[in-house]
């Protein structure tokens, strides 16, 4: 079974969804995350969609739910470059992406995650 | 012009959003068109795969009203009481996968039903051209 590849920077996963793909995948993918976080205590992940030009519900879905799964094992997600057309789409389609940190591209992602972890770090000190 | 994709695994939901973007693409809706169309395909051809195992999409650029029909057909176990799948929130599946009918209705400018409970499941749907 085809796998989307899973990178680790540092403190950060990062994956970039490059092709439209089938329900199985996405799914493999969500438990990946979560086993990926735990083997390399990542504390942030960046999921890229820049590529897609189409999300349905089942795939806006599975990543919105990987993000708070992603949260009850203590790592902080955001999903990056939705594009324009697929935000309107996912809005009339009636989808509520409001539990899910974005950014428009990987930097964004990147800096938002860094302030997340920074916020955290600092109410664990206090 | 018209096309038609088999709906018979995973990959064919793929297949089916591929063929019909690249379809009203080719009839000149823009882009936001072109991916409300493939959406609304992906959620009704999921409803085929998971509901009926298989079934058929059919494309056709229609004159007049100028837009795109795609009618999605199988021979499932089509739906008991259509008016109430029409509404908001409502499934038959515990933990439901998709957003259901109206999700897909609020994509797309008209969306008809035809089913018969034991017989199968017929959806019509209609994009206007700009």
């Amino acid at each position: 079974m085809e796998r989307i590849p899973i990178l680790k920077l540092k403190n950060f996963l990062i994956i970039s969804i490059q092709t439209d793909i089938h329900d199985m995948i996405i799914k493999i993918l969500q438990e990946d995350i979560l086993n990926k976080i735990i083997e390399t205590h990542a504390r942030g992940v960046l999921i890229d969609v820049s590529a897609l030009d189409i999300m349905d519900s089942f795939m806006a879905r599975t990543l919105r739910d990987s993000a708070i799964m992603a949260g009850l094992i203590g790592a902080k997600v955001v999903v990056t470059g939705i594009q324009p057309a697929v935000a309107i789409t996912l809005i009339e389609l009636g989808l509520k992406m409001n539990q899910v940190y974005t950014a428009n591209n990987l930097d964004h992602g990147f800096e938002i995650l860094n302030e997340l972890i920074t916020e955290e770090d600092f109410k664990n000190k206090l | 012009m018209m096309q038609t994709v088999t709906i018979q695994d995973e990959g064919d939901i793929v297949e089916a959003r591929r063929v019909v973007r690249d379809f009203a693409k080719e009839m000149g809706f823009g882009i936001v068109d072109q991916t409300k169309i493939a959406t609304a395909t992906s959620e009704l051809a999921r409803n085929i795969f998971r509901y009926a195992g298989k079934g058929l999409v059919e494309l056709q650029d229609v004159l007049s009203p100028h837009g795109m029909r795609a009618i999605f057909s199988d021979e499932g176990p089509g739906i008991e009481n259509v008016s109430l799948a029409m509404q908001e929130g409502f499934t038959t599946t515990q933990g439901s996968l998709g957003l259901g009918l109206p999700g897909t209705q609020r994509l797309v400018d008209e969306m008809k039903i035809e089913s018969t409970p034991g017989k199968g499941t017929k959806v019509i749907i209609f994009k206007k051209m700009p």
